[in-house]
């Protein structure tokens, strides 16, 4: 049966060789200038060298440039796009349609794969992005399991679902750890403090905590929980899903190393030999809940959750 | 910051003039609210259908109330543009087609649309329609604008981070209508970038159910090896998502000479009370300043007229420049309004100069009350007597919706409102 592919997300170049060897299939990188919530930062320097690494241990490498550009990065994109394509980039992440022009102009061969983390929600979307120029659709987190199938099953692009880590919930362009602080009349305290990490907005009535970063995309907020799906990935393995991520952002590296360790084992088991994935499987899922740090659970998001509107 | 356009002005017998006015924008909730908004002036009113529009909470308009919503609108010269902006999901697929027919049939002029999916089906099924990305696509660059030109879009509503500045870059590289916010309640996120809803309530922000999470209260700490800080002292309020309403009356002049194609409200949540306040007062300023651009100024009585029906502080957001912490809500959710809504106008005679008025809030002999209205200047009076319908007369109008008479000092029209000061 053909596997899906793992993608992952490394934190540095080094981290690459280890994801390597703990059976990711691909990476996505990138730099917050162009790229969202990412789990590393790479230069463009650090691109260069990541895709020399990954393509060496015959990886691809994603570059995000799913930023909500403003005009006044719009003339950089046409550079950013030649250097990835002189680089060897395998594909190029988007959501804002002025990427996907900027690529026409640019680098017409190279991939595009559509994301914009929420709005990707039907079949029909998919395939619209894929008859302007995308090869890939990268599926809203709030979709359960019944409509990701529905949508592969029409898809004309490759789908690629999350299947494990934090979603984002909100992005702002305001500054909204910056405001508080300012609004606290601590206004040294600003700039020094507010892209700082592991800060949390704490909701009293669900006794949840929701981490809550800014950068220079604005503030992020994500979910209290990891998505987790390791002992789940029977039907779309089978549906042929083209690509399962695991998204690091907010963990250590050594996190993200041993959670992809755990799904290559799920995928090539249950790709392999699906008996033993389903004996095996509570197991895997037993394994990824002792990797948790302690203020972060694991759930199943939306995949088994039916949202009314 | 106000610069001249040519491109909209002509000099007539002498004086500078604006000639090509900018679409004022109005929400309508309900029929109601529909005539409402175009009575006291919209150019053209945006509505929600039964589905695939955002606000489930509306009361929305069936399609035989969405005819009758464009005949009336058309008889003033105003237009209709239909809502259907969520992200659709494999679901809401089916029944698409049908709606879309339905809705040119009932001469809606345009549908306000995020999803690829409605964009291309209207095109296929219901071509008559003007097909309008609305804000949900978060669109903040020129080249994303140029794409959707491309798509054959005939005008974008740009998303609310964008600023005077990106809006004249944006007019200058691509020749497409342009849509833009300048009053009302805010995201604080990129419109369409925000699921809280479905995280917290399991409702779907993106298809109408959005809980407006971002208006609660939470509180920031800092997880610092294994602690937890609290990043707030005793006493402070909590921290905010929350956005002050967008107020951009001071800037409608920067607005218009920009060659901003419409100027949109927001709210269809809204009262009509608070329909007829807005749309009344930016009528006035975009008449005032398109009549004679060179020696306009803002009236203090229209910025407080506007106060008179908000319940939210209101901040320029992005109009201007980044928005730093003044623009957030931190510590309140809302604030009581100055004034509320008391009577609507249904008639008045001019022999006896006794108004009837449909009761909208209590109000009784003694009151000082407040009327305004598209053909008169606002005059405030005290009530004397009131009676019912019948002659009798009343201590008070206690009843909704109960019809009333009473003597007002000088001529009123229907639709004409009271209100009266908290």
């Amino acid at each position: 049966m053909k596997k899906p592919e793992l993608l992952v997300t490394p934190t540095s170049v080094a981290h690459i060789d280890e994801l390597a060897e703990a059976g990711a299939d691909a990476v996505i990188i990138g730099e917050q200038r162009y790229g969202l919530r990412l789990a590393g930062e790479f230069s463009r320097h650090d691109v260069a060298a990541a895709v020399k690494a990954a393509h060496r241990r015959g990886m691809n490498v994603y570059v995000a440039m799913n930023a909500i550009f403003h005009n006044d990065k719009v003339d950089e994109l046409g550079d950013y796009v030649a250097f990835l394509a002189d680089v060897g980039a395998d594909a190029i992440v988007f959501g804002d349609p002025a990427v996907l022009l900027t690529v026409r102009e640019t680098a017409p061969h190279m991939k595009l794969h559509w994301s914009t983390e929420t709005t990707a929600t039907n079949w029909y979307a998919c395939n619209y992005w894929g008859r302007k120029g995308a090869k890939r659709a990268v599926l809203a987190r709030e979709l359960n399991m019944d409509a990701i199938l529905e949508i592969k099953a029409h898809a004309e692009v490759e789908i690629e679902v999350q299947v494990h880590g934090a979603m984002c919930m909100y992005q702002s362009k305001r500054s909204l750890i910056g405001s508080y602080f300012e609004y606290q009349g601590k206004v040294m305290e600003v700039e020094r403090k507010k892209y700082e990490k592991g800060m949390f907005l704490y909701d009293k009535e669900r006794d949840n905590k929701y981490p809550i970063f800014e950068d220079e995309n604005g503030t992020h907020i994500m979910s209290p929980n990891d998505v987790c799906m390791i002992d789940e990935l029977g039907d779309m393995v089978e549906a042929g899903i083209d690509s399962f991520k695991i998204d690091g952002i907010l963990h250590e590296p050594r996190y993200i190393t041993d959670v992809t360790k755990l799904y290559r084992r799920a995928i090539d088991l249950c790709a392999d030999d699906r008996e033993r994935y389903e004996r095996e499987k509570e197991e895997l899922l037993a394994a990824v809940e002792a990797l948790q740090p302690p203020h972060r659970r694991i759930d199943t998001g939306f995949f088994f959750k039916e949202t009314i509107y | 910051m106000l610069l001249k356009n040519d491109r909209i002005s002509e000099i007539i017998d002498g004086k500078r003039v604006i000639v090509k006015k900018p679409e004022l924008l109005a929400p309508a909730g309900n029929l109601e609210k529909l005539k409402i908004a175009v009575h006291y002036g919209a150019d053209a009113v945006f509505i929600g259908g039964q589905e695939y529009s955002l606000r489930a909470n509306a009361d929305n308009f069936t399609i035989e109330e969405i005819r009758e919503g464009v005949e009336f609108a058309n008889r003033y010269g105003a237009k209709v543009y239909v809502t259907a902006n969520i992200y659709a999901h494999n679901e809401n697929i089916p029944g698409l087609d049908d709606y879309l027919r339905a809705l040119e049939d009932a001469g809606v002029c345009g549908i306000i649309v995020a999803d690829p999916l409605i964009i291309e089906t209207a095109r296929r099924v219901a071509p008559k329609l003007e097909v309008h990305l609305s804000t949900q696509q978060s669109l903040t660059n020129w080249k994303a604008v140029q794409f959707w030109k491309e798509e054959g879009l005939e005008r974008v509503v740009l998303a609310r981070e964008v600023g005077a500045e990106e809006i004249r870059q944006i007019k200058e590289k691509v020749d497409i209508e342009i849509e833009a916010f300048i009053h009302g309640a805010m995201c604080s996120a990129y419109s369409g970038r925000c699921v809280l809803s479905n995280h917290m309530t399991a409702r779907d922000s993106n298809r109408g159910g959005c809980c407006q999470s971002c208006r609660w209260d939470y509180d920031l700490y800092q997880l610092s090896d294994g602690r937890e800080i609290p990043l707030f002292e005793k006493g402070d309020a909590p921290f905010a998502m929350s956005a002050k309403d967008l107020n951009l009356i001071r800037a409608i002049p920067v607005m218009i000479e920009l060659g901003v194609d419409s100027l949109k409200i927001e709210g269809r949540m809204k009262s009509i009370h608070y329909v007829a306040t807005v749309v009344s007062v930016y009528r006035k300023v975009i008449d005032a300043y398109c009549a004679d651009p060179d020696h306009f100024t803002i009236r203090e009585e229209w910025v407080r007229e506007l106060e008179k029906c908000a319940n939210r502080e209101t901040a320029p957001s992005f109009f201007d420049g980044f928005p730093d912490y003044t623009n957030h809500m931190y510590g309140t959710h809302s604030r009581k309004t100055t004034h509320e809504f008391a009577g609507l106008v249904l008639g008045y005679d001019p022999e006896t100069g006794i108004a009837t008025v449909q009761q909208r809030n209590h109000f009784r002999p003694g009151d000082e009350v407040e009327f305004f209205g598209p053909e008169i200047e606002n005059f405030t009076q005290v009530i004397e007597k009131i009676w019912d319908e019948d002659g009798n007369e009343l201590d008070a109008a206690r009843h909704p919706l109960q019809i009333v008479k009473f003597k007002v000092k000088r001529p009123l029209f229907p639709y004409n409102m009271m209100r009266k000061e908290n």
